[in-house]
């Protein structure tokens, strides 16, 4: 039922989508179930990410919007008595990034994640943002260097933190601590990054820079981002998907979920009567 | 009028609730004031006794029939070279132990029932460690009445305090930032060498100094598995002038330590025996006290770096 859905966001002609040019398949989830042991979290999802786009998870606290987010790096296998069911296929490999074949560790290499309160490492604004390229045994502090300065770049935090890459990270405000983990996401050039909720720890502000960046970001990545502000939605995605206890009730592009929903319970929750 | 009457209330029940609070602080007070005198008093005994004995010879000397000649030479050696097989034996072991428990260990019954066994082991009396030694290492391992035996029987003594701070420090490491290192694709063990054990490197270390110091000053075991209250030479040097420089002989010497000095010292008849023994107690409690600065240094400098 939901398919209808993101058929029609994605394929319809007079559709409102934002990006006039073609968009490609990132990931399409195929009838995703989520288990926390004997609780299923996540209930039959089926949608797609597309590529270069941003979409949105919305949805009231506990509907699972996060719980969707951290399979696509399967985070939910650091924890014992977490189980999926169904698939998350990602392009253009075609690889069912959920199955049990595919090494957790190889997925959270390609696909980056920001989370909800900023947590650098407590080492130097450096050192965070180069940990994700040692690891990948990259040592060299020439390459280091090209690729902490063109992340920083991208995270917008350069010309804030040029001069004091040895210094500790705490010592950054708290939006930029949040550019400088978007840095350390970008710096090992991810098909996909994650943000879950990154601004509900941040005042305005910090918030309308972290929200300004990722729409300069859609450029370059893929993004999938939850959030529990709808005009934070609104503002920066191109597809939203609208969920409720665990299940997606409607997902499409931005602009038509936001001004002609089709279910009732989105237009209850989108306006603000509920949720 | 009505309004006056009720402010009135509230402040009458308000002084009534600070009673409390002021008792409690009373109490809390002369409570600290009672251990803090009784712990001046003891020390202030040994300073009074021991000081005038707390010469350089007092630390280059033999034990003596003699009491003025004898000094604590063969039990301070002893006691840095037993604490140095403590620590060699202990620190890895522990270590790598609380970090299995808190990191690698699925959460099961196994894991369950060490978690129990070490918390509990941390309370067992150390003379039963001695036992265990006795059995274990001087007559099954034959290692005899040695540094060694010494060494790891104290290091079994403090495992669990060591165990104990690892799992606290790491569990002190908030779970977004082992998630932070996770999401950019490191393996565990990349999070446990470039993240956990860095992080919580302050409250493993207080915990070894802490385990260190309650080892220090242990006599029971030590006497269990049979230390010589009366040495009058040292072990072969660690370091030698030939190749290849280093010895190990001393594992195997026979050795006494300062709290078994300290005893020897005691039960003697002679008055002046106990002012040699004032003046090694007052070596050790400042040896402990030294190893608690040190301790509490470390994790202050060591967690300026760190803010979650």
């Amino acid at each position: 039922m939901v398919t209808n859905y993101f058929t029609q966001a994605a394929g319809s002609d007079n559709s409102t989508a934002p990006a006039s040019k073609p968009v490609a398949d990132k990931c399409v989830v195929k009838n995703l179930n989520f288990f926390y042991g004997e609780l299923q979290a996540l209930k039959s999802i089926s949608m797609t990410v597309y590529e270069k786009q941003v979409t949105a998870l919305i949805g009231p606290s506990g509907c699972g919007k996060s719980t969707f987010l951290r399979c696509f790096n399967r985070m939910h296998d650091l924890y014992s008595g977490n189980r999926y069911d169904g698939e998350i296929i990602l392009h253009p490999d075609n690889e069912n990034i959920l199955s049990r074949a595919v090494d957790p560790i190889e997925v959270r290499m390609r696909i980056g994640m920001v989370f909800q309160k900023p947590n650098p490492f407590p080492k130097s604004i450096f050192e965070n943002v180069a940990y994700g390229l040692r690891i990948r045994g990259i040592n060299k502090r020439a390459i280091l260097e090209e690729k902490v300065e063109t992340a920083l770049r991208n995270a917008a935090l350069w010309g804030e933190a040029k001069d004091r890459l040895n210094d500790l990270a705490f010592n950054l405000s708290g939006g930029q601590q949040q550019r400088l983990c978007i840095a350390r996401a970008l710096a090992t050039d991810p098909e996909l990054l994650l943000f879950d909720e990154p601004t509900s720890a941040l005042d305005p502000a910090a918030t309308a820079s972290i929200e300004e960046l990722i729409t300069d970001l859609k450029n370059k990545v893929t993004i999938l981002i939850v959030t529990h502000n709808m005009q934070q939605a609104a503002r920066v995605s191109d597809f939203t998907a609208y969920m409720y206890v665990g299940e997606l009730i409607e997902f499409g592009v931005t602009d038509t979920i936001f001004i002609k929903p089709k279910h009732k319970q989105t237009e209850d929750y989108i306006t603000g009567r509920f949720g | 009028m009505d309004h006056d009457k009720n402010l009135t209330e509230i402040r009458m029940m308000i002084a009534r609730h600070r009673r409390w609070d002021r008792l409690f602080l009373i109490t809390g007070i002369v409570t600290l004031m009672i251990a803090m005198l009784i712990f001046f008093a003891l020390i202030m005994g040994m300073v009074i006794d021991g000081m005038p004995r707390l010469t350089l010879d007092f630390f280059t000397s033999f034990p003596s029939r003699r009491p003025g000649a004898a000094g604590i030479l063969s039990a301070w050696v002893g006691t840095t070279l037993v604490m140095l097989v403590t620590a060699v034996a202990a620190v890895p072991l522990g270590v790598s132990a609380g970090v299995y428990l808190e990191e690698y260990a699925p959460k099961n019954l196994l894991t369950e029932i060490i978690e129990i066994n070490v918390t509990n082991l941390a309370g067992v009396p150390s003379i039963i460690y001695g036992l265990l030694a006795l059995g274990l290492f001087v007559y099954q391992l034959g290692l005899g009445q040695s540094i060694l035996a010494a060494g790891l029987t104290l290091a079994l003594l403090i495992l669990p305090v060591v165990i104990v701070a690892t799992r606290e420090a790491i569990r002190s490491i908030p779970v977004s930032i082992r998630e932070g290192a996770y999401a950019v694709g490191a393996t565990k063990w990349q999070t446990v060498s470039d993240h956990i054990l860095p992080y919580s490197s302050a409250g493993i270390l207080t915990g070894i100094i802490i385990g260190l110091a309650r080892a220090i000053g242990e006599t029971a075991p030590i006497i269990t598995i049979g230390a010589l209250t009366f040495i009058a030479f040292l072990p072969t040097s660690p370091i030698q002038s030939e190749f290849p420089f280093l010895s190990f002989e001393w594992l195997m010497a026979p050795f006494t330590v300062m709290p078994i000095q300290m005893f020897n010292w005691v039960s003697r008849p002679e008055e002046a025996f106990q002012l040699n023994a004032a003046a090694a107690g007052l070596v050790l409690v400042v040896m402990t006290l030294a190893m608690n600065g040190l301790a509490i240094y470390l994790r202050y400098n060591l967690r300026k770096k760190i803010k979650w």
